[in-house]
């Protein structure tokens, strides 16, 4: 097996002067997969995956074993060194794209300057190239036409789309997708998964997956975090989830309603004390 | 949100853990310990507290005035005239040789009841017609806001000289000319939160509950617009008192041999020159006590108003 | 228990209609759903019901009684609603208590202790939280709070404006299965609004798919179950449900 992309060993994190934990002892690699973290709030994914990108305010305290992406110590890297892996090898996709795009800005010159962000010497005309062709390639129909439009006249699937175009245009290796569906309608988040899908394969990124639903996560990636509390609970392959052992686990997909259960009280997770110390099972 | 815990919390009867226990068992409780962590998060403003404690001076000054000087204010003294600041005289003598430290102490009553006087006419009005305009909206909120827009469209000073030449000189009505001038920006202010706080939730359970608009907008509305209006009347302080002042130095304000900070700057005026302390007394203390609100406005303003807070 | 006949919703007056000529009836003590996706309509059908929103046309009955233009003060003995955002649909600024006394109070009934108490009891809080604000409670509980709320006037219907979406999955479950055990206990009637269709699934009876501000198709629970729909649109509903993300046919092979 090739070396891993990202390797974290140990990651802990706390806000306050060290009084709140937000992530605890959490250690994982990702290849070129697609990894899912599922927890509720609170449960520290979304506080994981800013980590990585070092996006996390000033007050925060990160200490790891191991917060490595190929060679590079993330960590220990300076800002200067980070602000050449943001966006460029690592990309991030946020939740809402009303959010996270310029409100004032066209969506193709915002995309276009990304690219020109990350690779100043290509010039105009070649970043607006670049922008067409990646508009097309996230199965936008008319990117001329799109590429004109402001944020607000855009809806929430196309949103993301375009948010996909942009992190992906700079060509990164991996990307952290923070709840990327979940402010969509359900017909319109198959799409977009399917894309993002698409995508993953044929460059061969690997995918880190934050997302509360766990239904959701099982169907679309290859292997799943389960955190609570802060800490890793379980780690398995997706098809495997029916096979959880951790009881944490076992109790989120029972609480889940499903079309095709037969209405009675859906069984209520019991927080054991005991999930907040239990060291991580399952392999890594 | 996790809050962190403090050292209060572990002590398990006394007054500490009353304002930080989690569980209060009635409304004083409950609002004490709202109360206490607001002024936790004051604390930590160090101008904020500089300027309270101006304020707190100003206050103390007032209320004791008698204990803090033994001269009368008003007592002329031709024997000392313009006398410079000594051991007897603080801050010296003016042109009638009433001792200007004593002027200042008591000038401070007529600054205290300026600042009262002017906030108890100005939050009622403002929130009332801000928060009808904002909820009732329609020809209600046309016509409460030319209203609003013509009060505002007057200067202070000339509103002020118009109200004198009136119904003559005098601080109250210095005072309710200012107010006049004063309330606009308070009615804007709680008609835009009442524009927003209109389509929340919470208001829409209050209708469904069968609420009168008088109720919604008295127990509901109101209690949520005051803490900017708090802020906003604090900040707008310093210019109404800079105004009173100035309306004092025009011999609008306070009438002799009142002592009164704007009307003391203005005979100051006159013997700036030779004898400066009679000027600079008073208008440094002008400027404190403005600065001091602005201050304490700042802060308070990061505790009560901050956008997104939790 | 509800009967709406033509209903036809706009925001404002003279502005396009946002829903169109939507019929539908609830039985008494069941639970009836309305799903759609974002945009459909569905709680503004609910605001009509309500009375928030009076810009309607159409029939809108109670207990067999056409309800007029405005809602009048006994209406909301009988009928109360349950917000979808915890965080938004409880007053910032004051104790438990005295939200749960506002009702009362708005109502002129009696207010007492007891009263809070035992509603805060029927949904599974504990007392002691009675003079917390609502910034000190966590979402499962503002929820409850909420519930409680809705039911301290003794209503015969609850109007349920996607009650869990903004809860964790977990919560959810707790939630859900509140709900249902009053709705048994009390004989209420409820009216579902959601996006998600295993909550609809889980709670309701019956169920109504909106698109575009118009029922496409309304059919009972058990034909969901069994896949019996009939209108394209019910079915990409049903589909986009209960699949996620890998597409069965064509689906590209991981590296």
């Amino acid at each position: 097996m090739s070396k891993p992309l990202l390797d974290i060993d140990n990651l802990e994190i706390s806000f306050g002067g060290g009084t709140v934990k937000a992530v605890r002892g959490v250690s994982f690699t990702l290849g070129r997969e697609k990894l899912g973290i599922v927890g509720e709030s609170g449960s520290g994914k979304s506080t994981v995956g800013r980590a990585i990108m070092r996006l996390l305010p000033p007050t925060a305290r990160i200490s790891a074993d191991r917060l490595a992406f190929h060679d590079i110590d993330l960590a220990r890297a300076s800002e200067r060194e980070m602000m050449q892996i943001r966006g460029r090898r690592i990309g991030l996709i946020l939740q809402d794209p009303k959010y996270s795009l310029n409100p004032v800005m066209r969506v193709g010159e915002q995309i276009a300057e990304t690219y020109l962000q990350h690779y100043p010497r290509a010039g105009q005309a070649a970043a607006k190239t670049k922008m067409l062709d990646m508009l097309a390639a996230v199965q936008i129909r008319d990117p001329q036409r799109v590429a004109r439009l402001y944020p607000h006249e855009v809806s929430g699937g196309m949103g993301q789309r375009v948010m996909i175009a942009m992190m992906l245009i700079a060509e990164p290796e991996v990307l952290i997708a923070d709840e990327p569906t979940s402010a969509l309608d359900v017909t319109v988040r198959l799409e977009v998964l399917a894309l993002l899908d698409e995508l993953v394969a044929r460059r061969n990124l690997g995918l880190i997956f934050i997302s509360h639903d766990l239904n959701l996560v099982r169907r679309f990636c290859d292997r799943v975090l389960i955190m609570y509390a802060g800490r890793i609970v379980e780690t398995l392959k997706a098809s495997e989830l029916d096979q959880a052992r951790h009881p944490y686990t076992r109790g989120l997909l029972a609480s889940l309603p499903a079309i095709d259960r037969i209405p009675a009280r859906l069984p209520t997770l019991q927080r054991d004390p005991a999930w907040l110390t239990d060291a991580a099972e399952g392999s890594r | 949100m996790p809050q962190p815990t403090t050292h209060l919390a572990s002590n398990r009867t006394g007054l500490g853990y009353w304002l930080t226990s989690p569980d209060p068992r009635g409304r004083l409780q409950a609002s004490a310990q709202q109360f206490y962590q607001g002024w936790v998060q004051f604390r930590s403003h160090p101008m904020g507290l500089v300027g309270l404690a101006l304020i707190l001076l100003l206050v103390v000054m007032a209320v004791a005035a008698p204990l803090l000087t033994k001269y009368d204010p008003i007592m002329q003294d031709f024997t000392v005239r313009l006398a410079p600041p000594s051991a007897e005289h603080w801050f010296g003598t003016d042109n009638f040789g009433r001792d200007v430290y004593s002027r200042i102490i008591y000038g401070a009553r007529t600054t205290i009841y300026i600042v009262m006087l002017v906030t108890v006419i100005i939050a009622p009005i403002g929130l009332l017609i801000g928060t009808c305009s904002g909820y009732f909206g329609g020809w209600v909120d046309e016509v409460l806001m030319r209203i609003t827009d013509i009060f505002l469209s007057f200067p202070g000073l000339v509103l002020a000289l118009g109200f004198a030449a009136a119904l003559g000189p005098g601080i109250t009505n210095a005072i309710i000319a200012i107010s006049l001038t004063a309330w606009p920006p308070i009615a804007r202010l709680a008609r835009a939160e009442t524009l927003s706080l209109r389509q929340a939730d919470y208001i829409a359970a209050i209708r469904l509950q069968g609420a009168s608009a008088g109720a919604i907008i008295l127990r509901h509305i109101l209690p949520m617009c005051i803490p900017s209006v708090i802020v906003r009347v604090t900040l707008n302080m310093s210019g109404v008192i800079l105004t009173a002042a100035g309306l004092g130095f025009l011999g609008l304000g306070a009438q002799p041999p009142a002592p009164e900070w704007g009307s003391m700057a203005a005979t100051g005026r006159e013997f700036m020159i030779d004898s400066p302390w009679v000027i600079a007394a008073p208008g440094l203390a002008i400027a404190a006590i403005s600065l001091a609100f602005n201050l304490f406005g700042d802060a308070l303003r990061d505790v009560l108003d901050p956008r997104g807070s939790e | 228990m509800i009967t709406v006949d033509n209903l036809t919703v706009r925001f404002a007056p003279s502005t396009p209609p946002v829903v169109r000529g939507v019929s539908f009836a609830v039985d008494k003590g069941t639970a009836f759903g309305l799903v759609g996706e974002s945009g459909c309509g569905k709680s503004t059908v609910l605001r009509a019901i309500s009375g928030l929103n009076g810009n309607y046309g159409g029939r809108i009955a109670l207990d067999g009684e056409e309800l007029g233009p405005r809602r009048s003060r006994a209406f909301f003995r009988r009928v109360q609603m349950v917000f979808q955002d915890p965080y938004g649909s409880l007053h910032p600024r004051k104790t438990i208590r005295a939200q749960l006394m506002e009702p009362l109070r708005n109502q002129w009934l009696d207010r007492s202790t007891a009263q809070t108490d035992d509603a805060l009891r029927a949904v599974g809080l504990d007392t002691a939280l009675s003079y917390r604000f609502p910034h000190q409670l966590s979402g499962g509980q503002r929820q409850r709070v909420a519930i409680a709320r809705a039911l301290i006037l003794d209503p015969d219907v609850l109007l349920l404006d996607e009650p869990t979406s903004a809860l964790d999955v977990s919560v959810q479950a707790e939630i859900l299965n509140l709900l249902s055990d009053l709705r048994q206990e009390r004989g209420l009637t409820y009216l579902l609004v959601s996006h998600d269709l295993a909550v609809i699934a889980h709670m309701c009876s019956r169920v109504a798919i909106m698109q575009a501000g118009v029922i496409v198709e309304e059919v009972d629970i058990e034909q969901l179950r069994r896949g019996e729909l009939e209108h394209p649109y019910s079915r990409q509903l049903l589909a986009a449900s209960q699949s996620y993300g890998r597409q069965d046919e064509g689906a590209l092979l991981r590296s």
